[in-house]
């Protein structure tokens, strides 16, 4: 038998009332689940599929260093529940969250893998402080308690890169040098410059190629006038243009970008009227071919082998091509002198040509050639910056020596990880 | 004045990119400045199309040695720049917009020319390069002399360590004594003697680089830009 209903649930008014009861029931329920504080509290809930995880701890946070302010780095240690590999754990990564120093706007900034222990956070606004707070996250979403800040932090703007310090001082003492050397040159001081054998043989090169009535070939290199060797390169150009305006020779450059085109019209132009034979310039004889690599040496070593040059001379950057070039020009019996700063093309350079400029040489062309003092007086300064080099890789080596045998002297470890780390801008352990 | 104004550009230009290097607020004038050179490099661009035409339509009208190269240089030219500039079977998805699709389009005329006549050229000039390597190093590795005795003897070292034959003809050598092997004197070739004349080289090329540069800057070598005549 049933029992009777209860006296308050009886009758058409109770079952209103209960129907009213649960409906406001289910809305506060709805309400509630929704609500975004219920739903960050649910983020954020330990164990919130009922597998608890241990929380990342000791977050620290510190401004990006030599950046515009727009940057901040984050530490933390691993959850414990993240052992290091190969063991595994309940963490599968950890997300990142940031919000305004007064709490508000809380968003997740990125979710890393476990094992994680530092991020940048590279969307800051200069001046602006932030809380950041890093949760670990297992598998079904659990989630640990997240590890907060205790401070905000924010983004400072540096004026100055400090990690470029060491370098603004070699440069400076570089210059420096150049500068001096330069100066001390113009006041009538005498300088030596050693012979060198490729830039002494330029006016022989030109000198045959006039005695057999071959021309003399130019080839500036792949790159544009933007590079430093392609600029020595011209500037060995103007003074081949000096040789070949005085003996009569015909001087073809064909070159593989327009603007090196342009410099060198200029300059071949500049260097004829300087011999005084402006009216035996041709305009023609300095054209742009293509700046595609094997179309251009395509067309060189078709124009070597067709015309036959007597000299050959290669200055600027060049890569694969150097020895399609200097082996085509062997082959056609040209004298051939070439200079590049790619130190992977030197050898096959020096196999396969008469003279090779290497290193410095290239860009110490001009100078030797000119014959000016002020220009003379910048190859001392390189030689400065050499001697300020040998004595840098002697106390390099001579500390890195002592770190060697006594590993437990701590002075010379540490001078090795300022050499390497502050000074050289290399990373601790390279 | 015609040489002194590319080079107060180029100074300025040059002083703006070291100024950058140091300074992080500055660091994007560096990517203008490459901007502006990307713009004159384009327009130098045209000079240089121009050029050609002009060089090659001349050597074609005076009949000069090897006038037919010039003339399938200027098909091929014109064919190149018209395919590529109409688009030519290149198609967009986009129907509202037929003119959006790449110029270089997977499918399009030009994509063909470079995938099946540029590609292919480009590749055979290429491995005409194993040919020059074998007769430069025939050349360079004749032992005339004690230097051209001792460059032999570490190419065929080298050589040697880097292949199986090289591990296999050593391979009777205790492993306490790596460095008796032929891959060990290798590694100890290149990264001792062949990286210490490397890195010798190197830093040789870069202070020339600053010092080259700073004459640029400084004015003291102006040989780049021709003359202040005219």
């Amino acid at each position: 038998m049933t029992p009777p209903a209860p006296p308050f649930l009886r009758g058409g008014e109770n079952v209103r009332l209960r129907l009213a009861a649960k409906g406001i029931a289910l809305l506060l329920a709805f309400l509630f689940a929704a609500s975004p504080t219920r739903a960050w509290a649910q983020d954020d809930q330990p164990g919130a599929t009922g597998k608890a995880i241990a929380p990342p701890s000791q977050l620290t946070a510190k401004d990006h260093p030599n950046d515009t302010g727009q940057a901040v780095d984050l530490d933390w240690h691993v959850s414990a529940d993240d052992p290091p590999p190969p063991a595994t754990g309940k963490v599968l990564g950890y997300d990142i969250y940031r919000s305004f120093a007064d709490g508000s706007k809380r968003d997740k900034l990125t979710h890393l893998a476990a094992g994680s222990t530092q991020y940048t956070d590279r969307t800051c606004k200069p001046g602006t402080l932030y809380l950041y707070d890093v949760v670990a996250v297992g598998a079904d979403d659990a989630r640990s308690e997240p590890a907060r800040l205790t401070e905000p932090a924010g983004g400072v703007l540096q004026w100055f890169n400090s990690s470029r310090a060491w370098f603004l001082v070699i440069l400076t003492l570089v210059s420096g040098g150049v500068i001096l050397f330069t100066e001390l040159a113009k006041s009538g001081r005498g300088v030596y410059v050693r012979e060198i054998a490729g830039l002494k043989a330029i006016e022989e090169a030109v000198g045959r190629a006039t005695e057999m009535g071959r021309p003399c070939l130019f080839v500036p290199g792949l790159q544009d006038i933007n590079e430093t060797p392609t600029v020595a390169g011209i500037a060995i150009l103007s003074n081949v243009a000096k040789f070949t305006a005085d003996y009569d020779a015909t001087l073809e450059v064909p070159t593989s970008r327009s603007l090196v085109m342009t410099a060198a019209r200029e300059t071949v132009h500049s260097a004829y009227l300087t011999t005084g034979r402006p009216e035996a310039y041709n305009e023609d004889r300095i054209y742009y071919v293509t700046d595609e690599q094997f179309a251009y040496v395509a067309y060189l070593t078709g124009y070597m082998v067709r015309e036959k040059p007597a000299a050959c001379f290669y200055a600027g950057i060049f890569f694969a091509e150097s020895l399609i070039l200097a082996e085509t020009g062997n082959l056609i019996g040209a004298i051939q002198i070439a200079g590049t700063s790619e130190t992977s093309q030197l050898p096959f350079f020096v196999a396969a040509c008469d003279y090779t400029l290497i290193g410095e040489e290239l860009f110490a062309a001009s100078a030797y050639l000119s014959g000016e003092p002020h220009q003379l007086g910048s190859l001392k300064g390189q030689d400065a910056g050499k001697v300020l080099a040998g004595l840098l890789l002697f106390a390099g080596c001579l500390v890195a020596t002592l770190a060697a045998i006594f590993p437990d002297w701590d002075i010379a470890q540490e001078t090795l990880t300022y050499l390497r780390v502050t000074i050289l801008g290399k990373g601790a352990s390279g | 004045m015609k040489s002194t104004v590319p080079w107060l550009i180029a100074a300025v230009t040059g002083c703006v990119m070291i100024v950058a290097f140091f300074v992080p607020v500055a660091e994007s004038w560096r990517d203008e400045a490459g901007i502006w050179f990307e713009i004159l490099a384009a327009i130098a661009f045209v000079l240089g199309g121009a050029n050609l035409f002009a060089q090659h339509m001349q050597k074609i009208s005076a009949r000069r040695a090897g006038w037919g190269y010039s003339a399938i240089t200027l098909v091929t030219f014109v064919v190149s720049l018209t395919v590529g500039v109409l688009k030519v079977g290149a198609f967009s998805e986009k129907e509202d917009y037929p003119w959006a699709a790449h110029y270089i389009a997977e499918g399009g005329a030009l994509w063909w020319l470079f995938e099946y006549v540029f590609n292919p050229l480009q590749a055979t000039v290429f491995a005409l390069l194993a040919f020059y390597v074998a007769s430069a190093a025939f050349r360079a590795f004749r032992a005339k002399t004690t230097e051209a005795t001792v460059l032999l003897t570490t190419a065929f070292i080298v050589l040697l360590g880097r292949t199986y034959a090289g591990t296999w003809l050593t391979s009777a050598v205790p492993d306490d004594y790596p460095a008796l092997t032929f891959p060990g004197m290798t590694a100890i070739i290149m990264g001792v003697f062949n990286t210490a004349g490397q890195r010798a080289i190197m830093i040789g090329i870069a202070l020339g680089v600053a010092a080259t540069s700073l004459k640029v800057l400084l004015g003291v070598d102006r040989s780049y830009l021709g003359s202040d005549g005219d």
